[in-house]
């Protein structure tokens, strides 16, 4: 969303347009007319490999662009729902179109809707790019990304910005991947790497020992052969948890703020607790509790934390609240959703485990 | 007056405790099923009402700029009567329920949206989402029963003011999105204490800005478009809020006030169960019956039994589970009061007139409600008391 202040000549138009604002009429004649919500319509869509599916977006005149690193959250409709995922565009700075790269999970909602049915024409929620996980100006001296899995996609973006605009300092890319077929990027970077001699790549093919320059998972052994001064390299880390932690672990004496990282974790594997387990975070009060494991609504008010209410039985949808994080479950029936970013009715939801409201 | 005469059972002792709560064991289930099964089809539906809703609106606007020429002013009249209706009823009420609340999507959300009248959505959510959903036709607590100007149940003690009741419902039907406005303001109740009195201030206030935008835009901005020609676009928006008025006005009071629902009193819906619940709402409500096209223009309220078991499930589905609600209801004896508009409206016409009247003494009132009238003048204490003696209950 961009927030914008309406001109005098926008205030008419809505007033006439009243109340539905003249973006509810602009969007019948085409979706992306609207110029109160970032939407993307996808222009391309390439296949990679058949676990991931690259697609190019052209966002309508809401979208303010990027910095090379951050995220977006993209909303995609399934059945009917939106659902919102955060993606890395792996396309440079400054270009009208955007180009993320998707990779399924197995347990996917949205990554097996996209890999498997996106098509061009469609069109998808965009929010503002957000994330501190950015290349820094002025650019620094020398450059050590380190990317596994799809964490490659904000690494793609810094190098094809860095390149796009001239950079000619030492730049070394680890590259985790399963094994070649499976690595997203790899025809592109071994370009990359041909055109820049300034351009390090290394790749390691975990279930394919031999196949790239370098074997096994990330170890600081990876390291001289990469950056020898790595320790004087701005280093850009993204991928699963344990490439993280493994890289964390190596820059911990007094390396870290040369450090920068950003954690890809598929949202439906965050893991649900128990009821009673946890803390709920009410991120608009500032406010956290321990999870007693009673009605969301009955932990806010216990909390103190101001919350709408009206029947306490699930029907009248007043206490209806955003759920950003986490695991709740319906106390009516029983059903349970990890969905982020979720309207759920606080009165009859209860947390299992960590969940975190905008309350 | 004797004193053998004892007041008609409630219907809500006409079950067992078991029966009721495997009633709404039964309700439940018909609810896990819908929810597990909305999706694509539903959003696609409501998608398609606001495409027609805004279609119609603008279509509706551009020919009643041409209001000058007949063909073009009814033509516009008419396509803008139709959207406001679609945009109150099909779409704005059932929204705002939260039906739609499980699409994700901003412009859907039962919390933001606004709809196309008078009525601020935000008082309306209170006053009609919890107020009147939860307190369905508990007299005192449910302010839909006669909207706080009308007499629409014999537990409404009689005052002279209601010899106007029809009246008062001519009035409220003509400016019925004033009426709807006003609503949770409760002008009828006397002020209290400086904070309610700063409370109302606020709603009033919040009242008169939705007021002003609505009667800008229909009776100031669109009629300027067409010069000196304003007055036929003019006359067009106001036959179109008229239309909808009427015609919501008559769908509203259909839903609760036909012959043969019932009240509440606040004694006798204490400590509900969830099974008791279902049940109220049925015996609280009646349907009307009709074809598709009806059914869409009535907002799906002419499933008014439906939308008050289900109030949050999307309204397009209710006429699909209305076939295993009336079996359900049939096999329990609920009562399930179906019918014609014609007639429907007509009792409840026949009921405004009626209620104007005081009711006569007790002797022969207890015999008009033992004809089927509401529940007895008793409290319901009394009558739980009388039920007890009655042997075998």
């Amino acid at each position: 969303m961009s927030p914008k202040l309406a001109s005098p000549g926008r205030r008419l138009l809505d007033a006439f347009a009243g109340p539905h604002g003249i973006d509810g009429y602009l969007e019948q004649v085409d979706p992306l007319l609207v110029s109160d919500q970032c939407r993307a319509e996808v222009t391309a869509v390439e296949r990679g490999t058949e676990q991931s599916v690259t697609l190019t977006l052209r966002p309508n005149r809401a979208w303010q662009g990027f910095r090379a690193g951050q995220f977006v959250q993209v909303a995609v409709e399934v059945d009917g729902a939106l659902h919102q995922r955060c993606y890395s565009p792996a396309s440079p700075e400054g270009r009208p179109e955007l180009e993320i790269t998707v990779k399924r999970h197995p347990e996917g909602l949205v990554s097996n809707y996209l890999v498997d049915r996106a098509r061009p024409g469609a069109v998808l929620g965009l929010s503002a790019a957000e994330g501190d996980f950015q290349l820094p100006r002025p650019w620094p001296p020398s450059i050590l990304l380190v990317g596994g899995g799809s964490g490659i996609t904000p690494l793609m973006a810094i190098l094809r910005t860095l390149f796009a605009q001239g950079y000619d300092r030492p730049v070394a890319l680890l590259h985790y991947a399963p094994d070649p077929a499976r690595a997203i990027y790899r025809a592109e970077l071994e370009r990359l790497a041909a055109r820049h001699p300034s351009f390090r790549l290394l790749r390691s093919y975990t279930r394919a020992p031999g196949a790239g320059e370098l074997d096994g998972h990330f170890s600081p052994r990876h390291l001289p052969q990469s950056e020898p001064r790595f320790a004087e390299a701005e280093t850009f880390a993204c991928g699963p948890p344990s490439l993280l932690n493994a890289v964390r672990e190596t820059w911990a004496e007094g390396l870290e703020q040369r450090l920068h990282v950003e954690s890809f974790v598929p949202p439906t594997l965050a893991p649900a607790g128990e009821p009673g387990e946890g803390a709920i975070r009410f991120a608009g009060s500032g406010v956290e509790v321990a999870n007693s494991g009673a009605s969301l609504l009955e932990q806010a008010e216990a909390a103190g934390v101001p919350a709408k209410f009206g029947c306490r039985m699930g029907i009248c949808h007043t206490c209806t609240c955003r759920k950003l994080t986490g695991t709740h479950t319906n106390l009516i029936t029983g059903e349970t959703s990890s969905e982020p970013d979720e309207e759920i009715q606080l009165c009859v939801s209860a947390a299992l485990g960590d969940l975190s409201l905008a309350l | 007056m004797t004193t053998t005469l004892t007041p008609p059972p409630s219907p809500l002792e006409a079950m067992t405790p078991e029966q009721i709560e495997s009633f709404g064991e039964e309700m439940d289930a018909i609810r896990q099923r819908l929810l597990a099964d909305r999706g694509e089809r539903d959003a696609t539906y409501i998608r398609r009402m606001i495409r027609a809703q805004r279609r119609l609106e603008a279509g509706g606007r551009a020919l009643l700029w041409a209001g000058v020429f007949p063909p073009a002013w009814l033509a516009g009249t008419a396509a803008l009567s139709l959207s406001k209706i679609l945009d109150n009823m099909e779409i704005g009420h059932n929204v705002m329920h939260g039906q739609y609340e499980w699409m994700n999507d901003p412009k859907l959300s039962g919390e933001q949206f606004e709809w196309d009248t008078a009525c601020p959505a935000d008082q309306w959510r209170h006053s009609h989402n919890y107020m009147h959903h939860t307190h369905t036709n508990i007299v005192g607590k449910d302010r839909d029963i006669g909207y706080g100007i009308l007499r629409m149940s014999e537990e409404q003690p009689w005052k002279p003011y209601y010899l106007g009741n029809p009246l008062w419902a001519a009035l409220l039907a003509t400016f019925f999105q004033y009426g709807v406005a006003l609503h949770d303001l409760e002008v009828e109740q006397p002020l209290g204490d400086e904070a309610e009195r700063a409370e109302k201030r606020k709603l009033a206030k919040g009242i008169w800005e939705k007021v002003r935008r609505q009667a800008l835009k229909d009776y100031v901005l669109f009629p300027a478009l067409s010069g000196p020609l304003f007055v036929f676009p003019l006359a067009g928006n106001a036959t179109a809020n008229l239309a909808r008025n009427l015609w919501a006005f008559t769908i509203i009071f259909c839903g609760h006030f036909p012959e043969g629902t019932h009240e509440f009193s606040e004694e006798e819906t204490e400590d509900e169960t969830r099974g008791q619940w279902y049940h109220r709402q049925v015996l609280g409500s009646a349907n009307l019956s009709g074809g598709p096209l009806f059914h869409i223009l009535s907002g799906n309220l002419s499933f008014q039994i439906e939308h008050h078991l289900f109030p949050d499930l999307p309204a397009h589905r209710y006429a699909e589970i209305s076939v295993e609600v009336q079996e359900a209801c049939e096999r329990y004896g609920v009562p399930y009061n179906v019918g014609p508009l014609h007639r429907q409206f007509g009792s409840v016409v026949a009921k405004i007139f009626r209620l104007a009247l005081p009711e006569q003494r007790p002797s022969v009132s207890l015999g008009l409600a033992g004809a089927g009238g509401a529940a007895a003048r008793l409290g319901g204490i009394a009558k739980r008391a009388a039920l007890r003696a009655i042997p075998g209950r």
